[in-house]
């Protein structure tokens, strides 16, 4: 089989129980949030280094996001990434997911020879799991979504183990093809601190590199719009501590229990 | 901005898309033909579900007693087994043919595959994994309420000028109506010119267990990491309460338990009368799974876990030993 170039989207995100709502203006407060790359966009970067090790190519990290997600991106790179891009400009701000996926697929078609695209499944803050499938058909190219594993059929396609409602199906499609990768399917690698120590500049584009309509863009490219926000409210609990025995605490739990039923 | 394929002013009717599994609807179809026939009454506009597969009539035939005022069946060998390529293609086809103004889909694996696809083919906007859904008042607009940030936040979406208005809607959240047989409704065939070689993806395998329903369950016995892997106890307990076993994603991730008994942002949001955490911290993601039990009782070993801000009875102590004087307590009552 021939070398594969591989391409994977990750995200900056905002820790999820960082996050809160500001009750008066009621919108997201998350300045006090610290970031991180999105949990299975980390299950992504490993599966595309675990591929590379088996049929050599190359790994480009691709983002968009502020320009302070670039060292985050130097992450993925000390893990042995090859490249890294980062789509950063304001006009790419406040997009929902047809402009993320259109911004993400000419970012990817800008990068040049790839024959696969991984991301992860979701990201934890939008949380919306439609942009790999956006990217793909933006690409025009064969999907596989909640992949848990891949590998190579003798005929060069692209296998894929993915779960569907209440199971699971072997796939195989052609490449191009973009995959998005489910969480906690593998252990991603610790950075190696002497790619760390000296990482490789991360390539940053601005939304006019990408050759779109600036209006299909950002904000301004969404057909969707956020209304109200608000911070969930969990039904108010009585946080009773049981003591004693464990049957003593048995005897309580099984006559409430009863009392419910 | 992109513009959509066609208008507001040209648009009609709510449409659902009805998930189907060897001609059988799945359960999430159903719930979306309730809550669809509750806001296509609201809004005076008739409810279609949108179906595919092969040998599916009698599929249109439980969509029509289930709520459906008409279903448009697109029924084709190569529309068997959900593939992307197949489904997206008839999909938009129909649709751009006879211009729904709303279409909501499942937020099933494959339901989420398709909604991805479609919505850029479409050039619509798509609220996903809806856990709420309204009219506007005054624009009439669709609102989807949804979560992010691991449950923490909650948001509603609207799609102002771009039709259809698509959203993706969870399963478990709204209950499935019942059936009436002698509902009428209509059925109308459309066909289907679909190109073999076109499908990119071949299926070389496929696995479906006999999926049990947590988001039904009137009790819940939760297990996490804490559990070690032995479900067993919580089995005893589920079945001698009349209830099922839960769990946390990562006793699903570890193989300990079927992905269908997950609970969370990722897994079922559930409802139980009572739900019985185990050696699960509560992380944000878990707990959005279960915040709406009647009551809520865990047990972990750590008196600093966050489950117990969500609790109502609190156990510290090692589960095992609560668990099997629990399962005596019990079997002396029975
Ligand atoms: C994008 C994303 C989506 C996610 N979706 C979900 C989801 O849908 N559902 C979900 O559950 N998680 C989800 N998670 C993961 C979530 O953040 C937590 O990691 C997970 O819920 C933790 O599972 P746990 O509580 O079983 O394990 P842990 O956090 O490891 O907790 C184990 C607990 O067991 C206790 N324990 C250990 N031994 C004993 C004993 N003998 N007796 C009593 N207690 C004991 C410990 O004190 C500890 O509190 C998601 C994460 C991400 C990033």
């Amino acid at each position: 089989m021939k070398p594969l170039d591989i391409i994977v989207c990750v995200k900056l995100v905002p820790k999820p129980e960082e996050v809160t709502v500001n009750a008066e203006t009621r919108t997201l407060d998350r300045a006090k949030a610290r970031s991180a790359l999105n949990p299975p966009d980390m299950n992504a970067i490993e599966m595309a280094l675990g591929l590379r090790e088996r049929h050599g190519g190359t790994v480009s990290l691709l983002s968009m996001g502020p320009p302070f997600a670039a060292p985050y991106l130097q992450v993925g790179l000390a893990m042995g990434a090859d490249h890294a891009y980062l789509l950063s400009d304001r006009l790419l701000g406040g997009a929902d997911t047809l402009p993320t996926s259109l911004a993400l697929a000419k970012g990817i078609a800008k990068i040049g020879e790839w024959d696969l695209v991984l991301c992860g499944e979701e990201s934890s803050d939008g949380a919306t799991g439609q942009v790999p499938q956006g990217i793909a058909e933006w690409l025009g190219c064969s999907q596989i979504t909640y992949a848990m594993d891949l590998s190579f059929l003798p005929d060069g396609r692209l296998r894929g183990e993915r779960e569907i409602r209440g199971g699971h199906e072997v796939v195989a499609v052609p490449l191009p093809a973009v995959v998005s990768v489910k969480l906690a399917v593998n252990e991603p690698r610790f950075m190696d601190m002497e790619r760390r120590r000296n990482p490789e500049a991360v390539t940053i584009w601005s939304a006019a590199d990408l050759g779109v309509d600036p209006k299909w863009l950002g904000f301004e490219g969404s057909p969707t719009v956020v209304g109200a926000v608000w911070q969930a409210k969990s039904p108010e609990r009585q946080r009773q501590f049981l003591d004693g025995t464990p049957q003593e605490k048995a005897r309580l739990l099984a006559e409430q229990i009863r009392r419910m039923l | 901005m992109i513009p959509s394929a066609y208008s507001p002013e040209e648009a009609r009717g709510l449409w659902v898309f009805l998930e189907q599994e060897a001609g059988r609807l799945e359960g999430v179809a159903l719930e979306l033909l309730g809550k669809g026939r509750e806001l296509a009454q609201a809004r005076g506009v008739p409810l279609t579900g949108l179906l595919l597969g092969q040998g599916v009539e009698p599929a249109a035939r439980e969509a029509i007693a289930h709520g459906a005022d008409d279903v448009v069946v697109a029924d084709d060998p190569l529309l068997a087994v959900y593939t992307t390529d197949a489904y997206a293609s008839v999909a938009a086809q129909v649709i751009l043919d006879r211009k729904p103004e709303t279409l909501l889909l499942g937020a099933t694996p494959n339901g989420r595959d398709l909604a991805g696809r479609l919505a850029v083919r479409l050039r619509t906007g798509l609220t996903a994994d809806c856990t709420g859904l309204a009219w506007e008042e005054g624009t009439g607009l669709l609102l989807g309420e949804v979560s992010g940030f691991g449950g923490g936040v909650m948001a509603s979406i609207k799609c102002a000028r771009h039709r259809p208005q698509m959203a993706t809607v969870r399963p478990g959240i709204f209950p499935p109506p019942s059936a009436d047989p002698d509902r009428a409704g209509r059925m109308e065939f459309v066909p289907v010119s679909l190109d073999a070689a076109k499908i990119r993806t071949e299926i070389l395998e496929r696995v479906r267990h006999e999926g049990v329903d947590i988001t039904r369950a009137k009790v819940l016995v939760a297990g996490g990491r804490g559990v070690k892997g032995d479900f067993a106890p919580l089995t005893e307990i589920a079945r001698l309460l009349g209830g099922e076993v839960g769990a946390s994603r990562v006793a699903c991730d570890l193989g300990w338990i079927g992905r269908d008994r997950q609970i969370g942002q990722t897994g079922f949001v559930t409802r139980p009368k009572v739900a019985l955490v185990c050696g699960i911290s509560g992380a944000t993601q878990f707990t959005v799974g279960v915040k709406d039990a009647g009551l809520i009782i865990a047990i972990n070993s750590d008196p600093e876990a966050s489950i117990f801000e969500e609790a109502d009875l609190c156990v510290v102590d090692d589960l095992f030993p609560v668990l099997e004087a629990l399962i005596a307590e019990l079997r002396g009552a029975a």
